[in-house]
């Protein structure tokens, strides 16, 4: 069956020439395929200038790649007439980091809401737009007749993001592309967000891509995860083994560097890490991790890893694990648990409770 | 509490704006012992960088230091001349200001940067006294001293963060403020940012504030931990007390919705918002979101009180 929405072997380098070594490879060789109509949230994480919000802007086809495709439907992005465009910017939404540019200071937040009802058609009255409108608000925790009518600088941060998740609801969207919904939003207002947008995949059995740089909110909510590094993956699979048994030795720095608001692990534990590399990407042959690698090895220099299925359920791109079997970079989400299974077990599974009502 | 190093009372800030006047801190008391790591904890428009900026007397208007005393080596700040105040920042108190990296000159080279906060607290240097203690200034930050003759874009967030950190210690001061030093940085730069800033303090004996909204980052690095909501301390003790036995119920609800790595689906936020700072409700600030408020706390403002020793906590029930 062909994936809702594939990338396929997609490198994106900005600036200069391909010889030219001062041109950035932003992400290289990257795929990742989601399946229609499960539910599942798959987070990517890494820090800045990991490649990140390039993999995010090459979703939603704002950006183009430098080699490989990123499809929808089996259909190029690039290659789609402008009624499959029109679909395709209708049911891959997205939920942005910052909960104040997205908005026009100038008109009620009910603007951001009412024009795409008005642009894909949604209802066909005055009334009909606003039952749907007040249904996507209740649905994400917010009371509409406090909501609604206001100006966005009378909401709070975290009122205004979860309104942009309402309006991705609002559409009815196959996909959600979450590029760090919560990183601007305080820590008490995080999980609300973060249970909304995981509520909504349960419900409208959709996959998620959460676009992260914390490791503790995506294995909160996610079942499976990327990290990469770079541009590169360097490990993917089940949330479980990749954030509670990391096997990359960047994985594990980066998994001992979070600051956990507890007092049982104190960083202090841990030797201090190395300090960031200011190694060129462009041109050099070997693992991108490997100057700052406390386990590198000859074999690390000399070329690029390829991904082990070091586990079923989880791949690595380390020569620590080359005796594990070689998985072709197109074949990485063959480690991916499976999707949550609808209504029924989702509430044993262990899922956020429901948003609670905003007073 | 004589041993305190600075010590903070009743200290209140209020912003007047034409809606009326917003108390951003009230009434904020705490001492801080010699050598100590105290974190203040809160969520934005809590107080915190207010209450960090007026403990230097930098609000600017329309803020105003309305009340309190902050005392440091026996004199009180509050009551010393501009003048004065100006030569004792950086040289007994200095700040780590919030986004940091923004903060330095960027058409000066870090050396320059440097060489003219020591200038402008008293100290004659020769350039080559001034190259020695930049050799002995910057390695205690971690950096090379070849950075001292580059500018800031040729640094790393990370290096940046670290020369902020140079400045802050360059005069040795007693106590630093440090507002959200790594509010911008990596998870793993982050780390190398908080180590760099303990061992400066530790060689130098001083005493930090670590003011910020991340607990993990508290929870790591400060021995005792301040909860600032809606512009009041409602909490402060050990960190270790704070994190296994929190005594106000925002701090429980606050330390419940950070997610874990220990188990999943666990973390759940806290419904409401904080009030507006304007027109703050009668009696505890946090009553309308707490689930055990009773009618003392609708009428009656808590204060801090003692619990048990060193365990403070301003709630009715506690």
């Amino acid at each position: 069956m062909t994936p809702l929405l594939e990338v396929r072997e997609v490198t994106k380098s900005f600036g200069g020439g391909l010889l030219d070594r001062r041109h950035t490879v932003a992400l290289r060789h990257f795929s990742l395929g989601l399946a229609e109509g499960r539910a599942s949230v798959t987070a990517v994480v890494g820090e800045s200038g990991s490649g990140k919000t390039t993999l995010a802007r090459l979703l939603l086809g704002l950006l183009t790649p430098t080699e490989g495709q990123v499809a929808y439907r089996g259909r190029d992005l690039t290659a789609m007439s402008r009624a499959e465009w029109r679909t395709f910017r209708r049911e891959v939404q997205a939920v942005f980091q910052d909960p104040y540019e997205v908005y026009n200071p100038f008109y009620r937040v009910d603007h951001v809401l009412t024009v795409p009802v008005a642009k894909f058609r949604l209802a066909t009255s005055r009334a009909g737009a606003r039952t749907l409108i007040e249904d996507a608000l209740r649905a994400v925790g917010l009371r509409p007749d406090e909501t609604l009518g206001r100006f966005p600088h009378q909401l709070s941060g975290g009122q205004r993001q979860r309104v942009m998740v309402a309006r991705a609801l609002l559409l009815r969207p196959r996909v959600i592309l979450a590029d760090e919904p919560v990183s601007m939003v305080d820590a008490s207002l995080r999980a609300t967000i973060l249970g909304a947008l995981r509520q909504m995949t349960l419900d409208l059995q959709i996959p998620v891509i959460y676009i992260t740089h914390d490791l503790a909110t995506a294995y909160q909510i996610a079942e499976n995860i990327v990290v990469l590094y770079r541009g590169t993956v360097v490990e993917a699979g089940d949330v479980e083994l990749v954030v509670k048994d990391p096997r990359h030795p960047y994985t594990r720095l980066l998994v001992g560097s979070i600051p956990l608001p507890g007092v049982e692990r104190t960083w202090t534990a841990d030797s201090a890490p190395s300090p960031a590399s200011s190694r060129p990407a462009a041109g050099a042959p070997g693992c991108l991790f490997e100057d700052r690698c406390p386990s590198v090895m000859p074999a690390c220099r000399a070329a690029a890893p390829p991904l082990f299925r070091s586990d079923p359920r989880r791949v690595v791109s380390c020569f620590l694990y080359r005796d594990a079997p070689v998985v072709p970079a197109r074949e990485m989400s063959t480690a991916f648990v499976e999707a949550v299974a609808p209504a029924g077990r989702a509430a044993a599974a262990p899922a956020i409770p429901p948003a609670p009502a905003t007073p | 509490m004589s041993a305190d190093v600075l010590r903070v009372e009743g200290l209140s800030v209020w912003y007047h704006t034409p809606g009326g006047a917003v108390r951003a801190a009230d009434g904020i008391t705490f001492g801080l012992r010699p050598g100590e790591r105290l974190g203040i904890a809160g969520e934005s428009g809590s107080g915190k960088s207010t209450m960090a900026l007026a403990l230097l007397r930098l609000i600017k208007p329309p803020g105003r230091i309305e009340a309190g005393s902050v005392w440091l080596d026996g004199r009180d700040l509050m009551t010393l001349s501009g003048e004065e105040m100006r030569r004792l920042r950086l040289a007994r108190i200095a700040l780590v200001p919030q986004g940091s990296m923004n903060s330095l000159n960027p058409v000066l080279r870090i050396r320059d940067q440097i060489a003219d906060a020591l200038r402008d607290h008293g100290v004659e240097a020769t350039e080559r006294q001034l190259g020695d203690r930049l050799r002995d200034l910057l390695p205690r930050v971690g950096l090379d001293p070849e950075v001292a003759g580059m500018f800031p874009h040729q640094l790393s967030g990370g290096m940046k963060q670290r020369a902020c950190i140079a400045i802050a210690v360059s005069l040795s001061p007693r106590v630093i403020v440090a507002d959200e030093p790594t509010s911008a940085l990596d998870v793993v730069v982050q780390r190398q940012v908080m180590d760099t800033l303990a061992r400066a303090q530790t060689e130098l004996g001083a005493a930090v504030i670590l003011v910020g909204h991340d607990m993990g980052l508290m929870a790591q690095f400060v021995d005792r931990l301040g909860v600032m909501y809606a512009g009041r301390l409602v909490e402060i003790s050990p960190v270790r007390d704070v994190f296994t036995a929190p005594r106000h119920p925002y701090t429980r609800m606050l330390i419940a919705s950070l997610p874990s790595l220990a188990r999943k689906g666990v973390f759940q936020g806290i419904p409401g918002l904080p009030p507006p700072l304007r027109d703050l409700p009668a009696g505890c600030a946090f009553h309308p979101r707490c689930p055990l408020a009773v009618d003392r706390c609708r009428s009656e403002i808590p204060v801090l009180r003692e619990p048990r020793p060193g365990v403070w906590a301003a709630c009715h029930l506690a």
